[in-house]
């Protein structure tokens, strides 16, 4: 099977890793870490990628600005996203669904809700 | 006249030799049929006799063969319902496996990242990147126990301003009862009740212990709106962290005080040095 190429894109490293740990579950995974919207910019100009993981809560460009310059632009929009956060309202989940993210979870997570949309956007 | 006379006798016993004839004809006609009819009867009988003979036999064993396969049929609807209830248990344990591998996964990180730094306000992060995370909580504060107050002041929040959070004195409240008891408290109405208003009536108060010393609290108010209730995993965490956290609060905090009089020490050194050249 071919590689998968992940972002994570997470502040916390707690939360970083516990993704990163359930990523490693999907077959060919390879994944790349990021700690802001910025970092992740920088690491999408250098790597392709196959499924962003974004929080929307990090310092110097948070999750929904990251959402709305990949779905703006030409090389990167078709990246399936998706959004994994601590807010849960259902205004929040809307927005980042309009920003153009393929999912919204909200935390805590659960590790096969996780991978199941993982492997649900991977396939497409 | 005579010829006349003949003629007619003539031409009717003609006549009737030409009906005879036909007649004859017929007759044959008939009875080669009836030789064909008779034939055919004495087939028809043998075959009765045939199908007489062998269809009880037949019929024997194709009953016998409908009865093998109606057991046959009643053996696979069983197996098959044997099979689709394994399936149905595999299906279960699959989902037990998947929800004990989360909670393990969770514990696993949350204990790695707590022991991964000896920094004391990393450690401090990390626990509430973890209640936030992990658990759930939207509102929560860490306490430390001062020795010399003898009481519980807060050392991080989340959800809320660090000098909003009051001291509590061991014994008092649900907060200084917990610390005194070293024993966990979880309202008796659960989360949902919570709106963590009141900094004295907490939802949670997990003790920080090391052996049966308590040096602190973790005291959550309320949860994120889409956290219901807590789960298995959630207790477990707690456990943890009341272990854990307390142990990786303690040897950094002191690692931290070590690393101050380190650099006091040095100092001091340095400055011993220098004079006796001046």
């Amino acid at each position: 099977m071919a590689e998968v190429n992940f972002l994570v894109v997470e502040d916390s490293p707690t939360m970083r890793q516990l993704i990163s740990f359930a990523l490693k579950r999907v077959h060919g995974s390879k994944i790349v870490e990021a700690t802001d919207g910025i970092d992740a910019l920088k690491k999408l100009a250098t790597q392709s990628f196959d499924l962003i993981l974004t929080d929307i809560n990090m310092p110097i460009m948070d999750g929904l600005k990251l959402v709305s310059l990949v779905r703006g632009d030409d090389q990167h929009k078709k990246i399936p996203i998706i959004i994994i956060t601590t807010e849960g309202a259902e205004e929040d989940r809307k927005k980042g669904l309009a920003l153009g993210a393929n999912a919204y979870l909200s935390k805590p997570i659960q590790t096969a809700e996780l991978l199941k949309l993982v492997n649900q956007l991977v396939a497409r | 006249m005579e010829e006349n006379g003949f003629k007619p006798i003539k031409n009717k016993a003609e006549e009737f030799l030409q009906i005879f004839r036909k007649g004859e004809e017929f007759t044959q006609e008939i009875l080669k049929e009836n030789e064909k009819l008779r034939f055919k009867v004495v087939q028809l009988e043998e075959e009765n006799r045939l199908v007489k003979n062998s269809e009880p036999g037949m019929v024997r064993t194709l009953e016998e063969k409908v009865a093998i396969l109606t057991e046959e049929n009643r053996h696979l609807m069983e197996r098959y319902t044997e099979v689709e209830m394994e399936n149905k248990g595999f299906a279960e344990k699959y989902l037990e496996v998947e929800l004990e591998n989360n909670n393990l996964a969770n514990l696993y990180v949350a204990s790695y990242q707590l022991h991964s730094t000896l920094d004391f306000e990393e450690v401090l992060k990390t626990v509430l990147e973890i209640i936030m995370n992990l658990v759930g909580a939207e509102k929560f504060t860490i306490m430390l126990l001062e020795d010399k107050t003898n009481s519980l002041k807060a050392v991080a929040a989340e959800g809320i301003a660090l000098d909003e959070i009051p001291e509590f004195e061991i014994g008092k409240d649900i907060i200084g009862d917990v610390a005194r008891t070293g024993e966990s408290f979880f309202a008796e109405e659960g989360p949902d009740r919570a709106k963590g208003d009141d900094l004295t009536k907490p939802i949670v108060a997990i003790p920080l212990k090391i052996k049966e010393h308590v040096i602190g609290e973790i005291v959550i108010y309320a949860l994120l709106s889409q956290k219901e209730k807590f789960n298995d995993v959630d207790y477990e965490l707690f456990s943890m962290l009341a272990g854990h956290a307390a142990t990786a609060i303690f040897s950094s905090r002191l690692y931290s005080q070590s690393e101050r009089k380190l650099t006091t020490i040095q100092s001091f050194l340095d400055l011993i040095k220098e004079k006796p050249g001046k």
